[in-house]
Parts: C-alpha cells; structure tokens; sequence
C-alpha cells in the first residue's frame, strides 16, 4: 500500500489519498492520470491492468486500486 | 422522416396510444417496428444495412457469451485437477476463440462503415497523391448514399460488442431485442450512443401508463422543439448565407458566423437530443444525458467532458484505454522512458494515444480534412494545455484573485471563444477556405458591418434577431438554474397557474414563432449527418 500512495502522491501531491474515496466520480483523476496510473503501478508491482479494470469502482479509492493489484497479483 | 415533419407528429401519437393501450408485453416489440418503419422512411435502401450490422453483432455477441459461459462452466468442474498454467493456456485458447468473433464483428460492422463513409475521401486522397508522381487516371468507386445516423448505431453496436467481450453484460439471446437496442428510434439518427448496460435496464419494459412520466418526458421534447425549431432553424438562414459565400463574407464577418454557427449547433443538437430524451422518458425509457452546460466550462478539456459525453466517452472507454494500456503501448513507454528520459518518455505514450484518439474523433464527425483538422487541433490545444499545468499552478498560487469567480468568468469565456473558433471548421470542406477566413480576420476593415445595419441582410429581420437574443437569454437563464437541480422539477413545484403559463406559453413560443409552415423546408438536424 506504501508504494502505491507514493505513486499515487507523485502524481497529486495535493490530495490526500488515504482518505479520498471518489476519486473519479469527484474528477480528481482523469483519463491522462489513470494512464500515468497504470503504467506505474504495472512497472512497480509487475501486473497487467487491462481496460477491463478501469472502471470507477477500482478508481476511486487508494483501497480499491490496492484490492484490484492484489486480485491481479493473485490470478498471476 | 425528421423530428420536426407533420409526418413524425402523427407517428408519434399513434404510436403512444398502442404502446399505452396493448397489452404491456407488446410495448418493445411496438417499438422494435416502430423503430424499423421510422428508419425505412428515411430510405428502405438504407435497411440492409442496419440489419447486417445487427445480425453481425447478435452472431457474434452470442459466439462470444457462449464461450464465456463455456469457460467459467469448464474451469468450475475441473478447478481441482487443472494446474495454474494449465488453467491459463486454456483460457488463452477460448480468448483467442472469442478474439476471433470480436474481429468478425469489427469488420462487418466498421467495414460497412468505412466503405459507405470513407471510400471516396480514401480514393481521392490516393488519386491525389499518386497524381504528384505523374499518374494522371482517376480511382473511383460506386457513389453509396451514406445511411441515416450510420456512425452513432455502428458504435453503439462495436460498444456492445465489446462489453459482451469484457463480462461486463451478458450477451443479449433474442436477436429482437438487440435489434431495438440498435434502431430505438429516439436515438438512432443522432444518439446518444448509449450503453447496453445502462439502456436494456428501461427499454424492455413493461411500462405502465404513469401520467406524471409523460408529462415530464412531452415538456422535455417541447423544450427541445423550442431550441430546435424557434431559435437553430431561424439562426440556420444566417448561418447558410455566411457559408455560403466564404469569399463576400469575410474579415468581420468570420466571428460573426463562428457565433451564429455555435448558436446553431448548440441549439440544433442539444434540442434533438432533449426531444429524444423526453420521447423516451414519456415511453418510461431512460436514455443517458449527452450535455451537462458545456458552455460553462473553464477548459477545452472539461468542455470535452461536457459536450457530447457519449461519444467521449466511447472513445475513452473503446479506443483510448484499451490503446493507452495495450501491450504494445507499454512496450513503447520502457522505450520512450528509456530514450527521451523519465517526464518526456512518461508523457510520450500517452499523447500517441490521445493524437489517435482525436484524429478517430475527427474522421468519425466527417470524411474530409477539415474534420480530421479540427480534432487534431483539440489535440494539440488539450496538450499544450496539460504542458501548461505547472504554469498554470504556479500562476493561481502566486496570485490569489485568480482563484475567484472574476477569472472563472475569464476562463469560460475563454474557452467560449476557442469552441467557437474550432466549430467554424465543421463548415468549410475545404482548409484552404477556413484558413483564407481566419487570415482576413488580420487585415478586416470590414468592423462596420456589426453596426451599420448589414447584419440585416443575412436573411433574418430585426425581429428575427431580437428573438434569437432573448432565445440565447432564456438558454443561459435555464443552464444556471440547472445547477441546482431539474428545471423541470422547479416548475413542477410551483403554482398551478404559473405552471400553467409556463408550459402553455413555451408550447405557444413554439407553436407561433418556430420556423415552419408553407413554403418552411424543414432542416436536418445537424448530427443526422454524422
């Protein structure tokens, strides 16, 4: 999870991610940010996010997107 | 048959009381051959192809529903016995099946597409280019009168396709019932292209006859009238003339037009698509919102979030995505991070993707250049903005007026006049024409046109404009009363009699100033075309 708020902090030093739980529905994430989003996480938790994923319901949370790496992680 | 024909009334009418009137379980399959008899009077010839687009989606919609269900049953029997790797090679053999079935579909669907659409912009472009190396024939090809509303059902169909493909709906087993996903007529010549998600959970019904849904759905469709028929078919005279004659009505002229033309668009598309929405909640059919007060907007980007949200986002979900987290695009990100350094090769793939989607986003609204230069030019000011960004937040912490409603109101202006500029493109085939227009801006001596009466001679009188004013008054007044909720719920709280006068006064608005009656050639609807 450590890892992923740093990825995710770098990206919007300005929000505060542990407690944000709309971050799509809010707009706070884009369309370029969950670009940037997943070719991060894909490099530093080695996972394949597909377009499948992206939908708000894995966004919008630091806590969802962590689930949705470990689902990943878990199917291999 | 257009919205705004006698015709499409008396459709309507007669179709409310059988949808009301029959048993509820006839309620879709009346739509399904309303829809259809709708489409056939816009030209049977064009029928063949809305159903080999709907067989083709249906085969394959199945095709692959089947191999999904085929996979989850086979891995759930034999989950003990199966060793991860072997559970992975066998659902990449049954992906590689429904792939297949994908690509079938693609190429029946976006190749009918393509070929009716794009063939002759393709071989003149061709033609062209080979006439540079000395060739001096000519490619041509059978000339296809382009199908009604071809690009908004095409994609609704890939979109469904592809959310079959993904699980996120199950594939649709009546073929019919696809078929009215496909050709619901409210939406079929000009969307929204809406989702089978979101659409199938209204559209089959049963709908019980609700007094309160059809008044609320009929006051949406005559607000839509009015946009349509009181205020884009008046600017259109205006607007025609201006195009018209690119060379008479130049310098001055251009903001002019880039105004009016806006107006029109804004009115035209926004009005056909609250008629559709209002005949479909009128039916207790839901259909997704297209527009949410685009000209409010503080950047092109937000505009683009705001403007036609279903066909954005089609592109994000269909094309940007997939694209932007392809195998192939993250190969080339390592490459670019590795090449041009860490913040060039992280952006770098990302705008690939968003210059394919807006040169998609182009071609889509037109076959011509001016189209394809009008959504590289989104492109390009998108990314010079989001290049700005650091600017842009040092600029509003260093000075704290910026951050209030002053600026704001700068901002949208802004972006105003930018939409303006980049909506002029949609009237000009040639570029050669749009940039002439724009460069006699720079050298116009022409200013005294906006006050010396030639306004008048564009084809609207005094009055004409007078009711256009007022029209784009009440248009703003409306949008900043929606951003505390429905318009039409506010009215509905009110009195009696000031409900009363509202309605009936709207419906008279319509009824004695809209442009029609002997002699009216009632015009297209600007999206018909795409």
């Amino acid at each position: 999870m450590e890892e992923l708020l740093n990825i995710l902090n770098e990206l919007h030093p300005d929000v505060d991610f542990t407690t944000q739980e709309n971050l799509i529905d809010d707009m706070i994430l884009d369309s370029l940010d969950i670009v940037s989003l997943i070719s991060e996480i894909s490099e530093v938790f080695d996972v394949t996010i597909t377009a499948k994923d992206i939908v708000p319901d894995n966004f919008n949370s630091a806590k969802a997107l962590y689930e949705l790496i470990q689902r990943l992680e878990d199917e291999g | 048959m257009l919205f705004t024909s006698y015709e499409f009334f008396g459709f309507v009418v007669v179709l409310f009381l059988a949808y009301y009137l029959l048993p509820k379980q006839c309620q879709w399959p009346l739509l399904l051959a309303a829809s259809y008899l709708f489409y056939a009077a816009a030209g049977p010839q064009f029928l063949p192809y809305l159903l080999a687009t709907t067989a083709a989606t249906y085969l394959a919609g199945r095709g692959v529903g089947r191999n999904l269900a085929r996979q989850s049953a086979y891995l759930k029997e034999h989950k003990a016995e199966l060793s991860k790797e072997e559970k992975k090679a066998y659902k990449d053999r049954q992906k590689r099946i429904r792939l297949r079935w994908v690509a079938f579909c693609l190429l029946v669907d976006l190749g009918i597409l393509v070929v009716v659409k794009y063939t002759g912009f393709l071989l003149s472009n061709v033609s062209g280019a080979l006439s540079l190396l000395g060739w001096t024939g000519e490619l041509s090809f059978v000339s296809l009168a382009l199908p009604l509303g071809i690009s908004f059902y095409t994609f609704q169909a890939v979109g469904y396709l592809i959310d079959v493909y993904r699980g996120t709906v199950p594939a649709e087993e009546n073929p019919f019932k696809l078929a009215l996903f496909l050709s619901f007529f409210p939406q079929l010549i000009q969307g929204p292209i809406s989702r089978f998600g979101d659409l199938s959970k209204t559209l089959y019904g049963p709908h019980p006859f609700d007094r309160h849904t059809l008044a609320l759905g009929l006051q949406r469709v005559l607000w839509g009238y009015f946009k349509k028929m009181v205020l884009a078919d008046r600017v259109i005279v205006a607007v025609t003339t201006l195009i018209g004659e690119p060379g008479t009505y130049a310098g001055a002229w251009v903001p002019v037009g880039m105004l009016l033309y806006t107006f029109q668009l804004y009115a035209d598309f926004t009005g056909g698509i609250d008629i559709t929405i209002g005949l479909a909640q009128a039916l207790g059919i839901h259909v997704e919102e297209n527009f949410n007060r685009p000209y409010f907007s503080k950047s092109l980007k937000e505009y683009w979030r705001r403007w036609h949200i279903s066909m954005c986002s089609w592109f994000r979900d269909y094309l940007f995505y997939p694209l932007s987290v392809s195998k192939a695009m993250q190969r080339f990100t390592k490459f670019s991070r590795g090449r041009f350094g860490e913040h060039v090769g992280r952006r770098l793939p990302v705008y690939v993707s968003t210059f394919t989607v807006w040169l998609a986003t182009g071609i889509w609204h037109g076959a011509s250049w001016n189209f394809i230069v009008w959504g590289l030019l989104n492109w390009a000011i998108m990314m010079v903005s989001e290049e700005l960004e650091p600017l842009y937040e040092r600029f509003h912490s260093r000075f704290s007026w910026s951050n209030g409603r002053g600026w704001q109101a700068v901002q949208v202006l802004r972006t105003f006049g930018l939409v303006c500029v980049l909506n002029y493109f949609d009237c000009f085939s040639s570029l050669g024409t749009i940039l002439g227009l724009f460069a006699s801006l720079f050298t116009a001596s022409n200013w005294s046109i906006l006050w010396d009466g030639s306004l008048l001679e564009l084809g609207l009188t005094g009055l004409d404009y007078g009711i256009l004013a007022v029209g784009a008054a009440v248009l703003l007044g409306v949008s900043l009363v929606q951003r505390s909720g429905s318009v039409r719920a506010k009215v509905g709280a009110l009195p009696y009699p000031a409900r009363f006068v509202v309605w009936y006064g709207l419906f008279l608005v319509v009824l004695l100033m809209g442009a029609y009656g002997i002699g009216y050639d009632a015009s297209q609807f600007i999206y018909n075309q795409f």
